[in-house]
């Protein structure tokens, strides 16, 4: 296939009918007779239910309903564990999965307790002060050390401790290797993710129509076709019966995938127990309980090495919030897990983690998915151990990565695929060279660095490395046509959330079908366009969905070849396709367009031979045997007033390799989209809860995203290790750069104030000018 | 208490409408779901994320921040009203596509309506006045750098 | 996040505000930029039951000057006018400085300098400003007009001593002099965000580059704007340099008492209050003295 498409910077095809306001959200759904819900919400983090009355509020005038746990019936029941716990030994999960409205109990401040619907949402509002709750208080769990006595509430009753799991995943032998060692050095590391926060919230419009059986939901879902057989199965529908729908989707970044939240799982059935439409639109207040997030992990690390600053081992035991409910099993701290291993040679590692039920809001992945808790970790470590053993931190990284020829690369835990953490392919000391090269890491350390400082400016530098799996299973598929009018229609069953699937996926079937990329339509998104499909999340789309939409157009080029050649009565390789049509090389004025041939290939009338397929058109599936390794370094010269602890990033680099680049101005906003919220998740954003497990800032005013005074210029790079896991040769890109920025921040404001030397480590995320001014205002020995 | 309504006169992109509403009902809401003009979009309602933005009587405001009663005799811009046909966009849409300015699209109309305001009152922005007039819109997909660059390069082919 | 349901009145006429305030007292809230008051009306904090939309009573709104020194900023006066009027870095330099604090300009381009003032949030610049200079303000209502200095206009948090029937009519503030320097600086986690804390300060100088005057003021240092009275006091009669500085500052990191937030211990916003306010005296004075 000719490369023209592949690489290149197109601009994308959807983007015209989004800058006119053109595109359809979710919350853009408007079909006669719609009613409006709105979703009573606990406001305290633990009770018992006594008794819930909505006389009042199903009186008020505009109120069509009102349903709480009693009236779902049957209909009631815990959802779906939607990620079982990996097959790793002696591994403790106890399954407490979400429930569509609470009976008997609230486990965290914003659980549905009774939904409403009315002629709209704001007298839904309304009726929502008319409920009457009755509930009778509880201790609220919230710290993860307490959570663990004897002495703590019970989010779960029968659930000791608290102790949603328990799973330790070992490499090697670190005791042994630990007598071994000339440098133990141990710390306990605080890693705090937040609340993702696209700027679309969550929403759903649930459409029964009882005289054609048809359900149609339009969901901001990144999992439609899952979601589609879930829904299907409780409503006693089959699967041809439910259409879901998510069209354009303002952002999802992971807790869009999480599936059969209460939400999605009453709005459908009121739908259908009223026959009306039914449309529910999240608030932001409501986004800051009732989706889900990542929060905090506590570490216990330590790092054995030998006198040149070679890692012998590390042994982590950390405890995970997992919130109230844990539906996506165990992917987060695993994530967490086998991260930390990184780009770095551990031949011995113990690694214990305990998830815990908090009384807080559901944590299921988001950008990075826990692969930042265990990025902090080994990256703190190394600075701590290059401080102490007086090695400098790029050399003792580049002393411990694995070496080219190492790959493919073991490191025998067992990853969220259920497969032991491979990493497929890499290259890692280029990368971490050409950061330095970009940041001008030498220069600054021996020049730039001592002027500054001697003017009294207190700058910086950080660097952090890290790998990210991506691209794991099971598979996607894809299915691709060539229409009569000689343009190609694709369709896949993942959904897209702005990662540029209509113009990527379109370049590949550009470069197979000679065709131009804008005349190659995307479907995604749509569970009556197709059929099967797992859904967009852990940086899998391009890979998974790309390599599918690939293998698809690859046999409709044969199709098309094959077509061509009878026709020309001619052989297959005397035939090129460009420009839409089929020639025969070296003979012009012999073309046939790929519009009549797909005519051709689908007759109306007469006799076909037998096993022929009409049309130009081919499905099929790709799934990989594991997951791809991408990998990076990010880089960073800060610059920190002393006085006030805000600070300014002065430089930015980002190095990355994901394997053969689709189109990198696409790569190239992924990258920064990530860095953005990797800055916001490092120095801004941080979800504060009290000791009653209320949500103390709940709102955009004081959860704080980072703007676009917050975001510096960044500098991207590559370098290509192409994964032999996919013909394409490509890994996945959409989280690396929310991964390694809080080691970076970390690393980077700790050598701008001259910390270290001052005995004061940054050992938490995130920081802030306040937290840094209560870190170096004590002082250095208490 | 049986809901408080009011006659109102509004253009919006050029066009008059007369409709009785609600005093409570917001202006974003309004236009998205009255009018059917959803370009607008709404993201937090507190006046934050900025995806809201329409121009009010020649200025950027947050349109979840007004009520419609309040519009009543005033004129109103949204996104649907920037491109000049069906056929062609306006050099700020062009230049965002042009330089990958958008992902997901959903805080996009919010943006260039902020933007249209900024760049006609200051037609040769630097890097610096662009993120400043840029950081009352919030933007989780892009981190901005590619709405910056279009913003510079709709800036110089307004000005040709 | 709807509103709950009010009865809305676009006033035609100033007395007819009025009266309807003085009808509903505090069940009714005047409507202006609304910037402050729709979000709290959003998340049904705020549940007025009527709300007066004083924005078409369009002469309450422009800056005037008021002999001999001073100017009349009317309370529907909005930000982003008096950011594009080129009179307001000349006239009114703190105010200058402040706006680019000030929220967003989508938020300037509604909100107003009366609505802004009456809210009185202790962590907004404007209070603190107006209280660093001294400024007046009129208030009115079908009752009386009475004008009320910025000393007695700020008793709390979110408080300040209109009564339930008066509204904010205009502020009169003293123009910058010869020989005065101003500086507004403020520490905020992003820009546009509310200020952890903020410093106003002006300073003059006799012919001999003494300090003749000098007004700090504060915002988030406590429950309503702050007057540093002994800070300011210390500079007067004296050669502003770095130890009378570092000793004003010291003074204000005394005499605060700030509530702390989520966002800065109320240690953190001392040691601000302090480093600020060395910054902005330092900044103010060399204003001063370059402006001869």
């Amino acid at each position: 296939m000719t490369t023209r498409y592949f690489g290149a910077p197109i601009r994308r095809n959807e983007d015209a009918r989004l800058l006119s306001g053109q595109a359809l959200f979710v919350d853009d759904v408007e079909l006669p007779g719609m009613l409006y819900a709105a979703f009573l919400r606990s406001n305290v983090a633990h009770a018992r239910i006594r008794s819930i009355d909505v006389t009042a509020a199903r009186a008020r005038e505009g109120v069509v309903a009102v349903y709480t746990a009693a009236d779902l019936g049957d209909y009631w029941a815990p959802g779906p564990l939607l990620v079982p716990p990996p097959p790793i030994a002696d591994i403790i999960f106890n399954q407490r999965t979400q429930v569509p409205l609470a009976k008997d109990k609230v486990r965290h401040v914003g659980e549905p307790l009774a939904v409403v619907l009315a002629q709209s949402r704001y007298l839904a509002e309304d009726a929502l002060a008319d409920i009457a709750v009755d509930l009778d208080t509880l201790p609220a769990v919230v710290d993860l050390e307490n959570a663990l006595t004897d002495a703590s509430a019970l989010v779960h009753d029968g659930v000791r401790g608290n102790v949603a799991a328990h799973v330790r995943q070992s490499r090697g032998n670190y005791a042994a290797a630990r007598t071994r060692a000339e440098h133990v050095i141990a710390r306990r590391f605080r890693y705090d993710h937040g609340a993702s926060s696209p700027i679309e919230t969550r929403g759903i419009v649930a459409n029964w129509d009882a005289r054609a059986n048809q359900l149609t939901i339009w969901d901001t879902t990144q999992a439609p076709v899952f979601l589609r057989n879930g829904l299907a199965g409780m409503l006693g529908l089959s699967e041809r019966q439910v259409r879901v729908i998510a069209p354009f989707v303002g952002g999802g970044f992971g807790p869009k995938i999480m599936l059969f939240y209460p939400e999605e799982v009453v709005i459908p059935w009121v739908a259908m127990k009223l026959n009306r439409p039914i449309k529910w639109i999240e608030d932001r207040l409501e986004h800051f309980f009732a989706t889900t997030q990542e929060r905090g992990q506590t570490h216990d690390a330590e790092i054995a090495l030998d006198h040149s600053g070679r890692i012998l081992g590390v042994k982590d035991v950390f405890l995970h919030d997992t919130g109230a409910y844990n539906p996506y099993g165990l992917t987060v701290p695993i994530n967490s897990q086998c991260t930390l291993l990184g780009p770095y040679v551990i031949p011995n590692y113990d690694s214990t983690f305990t998830a815990i039920f908090t009384n807080k809001p559901i944590v299921t992945p988001y950008r990075g998915a826990g692969r930042q808790h265990g990025v902090f970790v080994i990256e703190r470590l190394l600075d701590i151990a290059a401080h102490e053993l007086k090695i400098d931190r790029v050399e003792i990284r580049r002393r411990n990565l694995i070496p080219p020829d190492a790959f493919p690369y073991n490191n025998e835990i067992i990853y969220q695929d259920f497969a032991p953490l491979s990493y497929d392919s890499g290259n890692y000391e280029p990368i971490l060279d050409k950061a330095l090269e970009m940041i001008g890491y030498d220069r600054f350390i021996a020049e730039e660095q001592p002027r500054l400082r001697a003017q009294g400016r207190h700058v910086g530098i950080g660097i952090a490395c890290y790998v990210e799996g991506t691209g794991i299973g099971p598979y996607e598929g894809a299915k691709v046509q060539v229409q009569a009018n000689g343009k190609v229609s694709v369709a896949t069953g993942i959904g897209t959330q702005g990662q540029g699937h209509f113009t990527s996926f379109a370049q590949i079937v550009a470069d197979q079908l000679g065709v131009e990329v804008r005349d190659v339509d995307i479907v995604t998104g749509d569970t009556d366009q197709f059929y099967w499909g797992a859904g967009t999340f852990a940086s899998r789309g391009a890979v998974v969905a790309g390599n599918a939409v690939n293998e698809a157009a690859k046999v409709v080029r044969q199709k098309i070849l094959k077509l061509a050649a009878e026709h020309f009565e001619c052989a297959e390789d005397d035939l090129e396709i460009t420009n839409g049509e089929v020639s025969v090389v070296g003979v012009p004025g012999q073309a046939v367009k790929l519009g009549a041939l797909a005519l051709k290939a689908n007759p109306m009338r007469g006799a076909v031979r037998p096993g022929t397929e009409p049309g130009l058109e081919s499905t099929q599936y790709f799934g990989p045997p594991g997951g791809a390794t991408a990998a990076g370094v990010h880089a960073m010269i800060v610059e920190v007033d002393p006085q006030t602890f805000t600070l300014e990033v002065c430089k930015y680099v980002v190095v990355h390799d994901c394997g053969t680049v689709i189109n990198p101005l696409i790569l190239a906003g992924q990258i920064h989209g990530g860095v953005a919220q990797g800055i916001g998740n490092a120095f801004y954003e941080q979800l504060i809860f009290d000791d009653d497990g209320q949500l103390l800032n709940a709102s955009l005013a004081d959860y704080l995203l980072p703007t676009a005074l917050d975001v510096p210029r960044m500098e991207v790079a590559h370098t290509v290790t192409p994964s032999p896991l996919n013909p394409l040769g490509i890994k996945g890109a959409g989280e690396a750069g929310a991964i390694p920025v809080g080691p970076l921040f970390a690393q980077a404001i700790e050598d701008a104030l001259g910390l270290l030397a001052q005995n004061i480590e940054l050992n938490e995320i995130p920081l802030s000018p306040n937290r840094l001014f209560e870190l170096t205002a004590k002082p250095a020995t208490s | 208490m049986t809901a408080d309504t009011h006659d109102i006169s509004v253009t919006v992109n050029g066009t008059p409408y007369r409709r009785s509403v609600e005093a409570r009902l917001l202006l974003s809401d309004f236009l998205r779901h009255d009018l059917l003009l959803a370009g607008t979009h709404v993201g937090c309602e507190h006046g934050v994320c900025g995806a809201c933005t329409v121009i009010f009587d020649g200025v950027p405001v947050r349109s979840c921040l007004m009520f419609t009663a309040q519009a009543d005799g005033h004129t109103i811009e949204t996104v649907e009203g920037l491109a000049p046909d069906r056929e062609h966009l306006h050099p700020l849409q062009e230049a965002m596509r042009d330089c990958h300015g958008l992902q997901c699209g959903y805080c996009t109309p919010g943006i260039l309506m902020t933007m249209q305001a900024f760049l006609a009152e200051t037609p040769a922005p630097d890097e610096a006045q662009i993120r400043e007039a840029l950081s009352g819109n919030l933007c989780r997909c892009t981190g901005y750098q590619h709405i910056v660059e279009a913003m510079k390069l709709a800036a110089e082919r307004l000005r040709r | 996040m709807k509103p709950a349901p009010f009865r809305y009145v676009a006033a035609r006429t100033l007395e007819q505000a009025l009266q309807v305030k003085a009808e509903y007292g505090d069940d009714a809230r005047f409507l202006a930029g609304g910037q402050s008051l729709v979000p709290t009306m959003n998340f049904r904090l705020a549940q007025p039951s009527v709300l007066i939309d004083i924005n078409p009573l369009t002469k309450l709104a422009g800056v005037r000057t008021s002999a001999p020194d001073n100017v009349r900023i009317g309370a529907l006066t909005r930000y982003g006018k008096l950011e594009r009027d080129p009179a307001t870095a000349r006239e009114l330099p703190l105010i200058h400085e402040a706006l680019p604090h000030i929220a967003h300009p989508q938020i300037r381009n509604r909100g107003t300098i009366g609505g802004n003032l009456a809210h009185a949030d202790p962590a907004s610049e404007v209070p603190a400003i107006v209280l660093a200079l001294a400024g007046k303000l009129r208030a009115q209502s079908v009752r009386r007009e009475r004008w009320i200095a910025a000393s007695d206009f700020f008793v709390g948090a979110l408080t300040t001593v209109l009564e339930p029937d008066e509204m904010l009519m205009e502020v009169e503030l003293p123009v910058a002099q010869p020989r005065s320097g101003a500086c507004f600086l403020e520490v905020s986690r992003r820009r546009g965000d509310f200020a952890i804390v903020g410093v106003a300060c002006t300073v003059g100088l006799d012919e001999a580059g003494r300090c003749r005057a000098a007004r700090i003021g504060l915002c988030n240092a406590g429950e309503m704007p702050i007057f540093a009275a002994a800070a300011s006091e210390s500079l007067v009669g004296r050669q502003i340099g770095k130890p009378e500085i570092d000793e004003a500052a010291d003074l204000v990191r005394r005499a605060i008492d700030p509530g702390g937030s989520i966002h800065a211990s109320k240690e953190f916003q001392c040691h601000l209050a302090g480093v600020l306010t060395a910054r902005a005296l330092y900044t103010a004075n060399e204003r001063a003295r370059r402006d001869r």
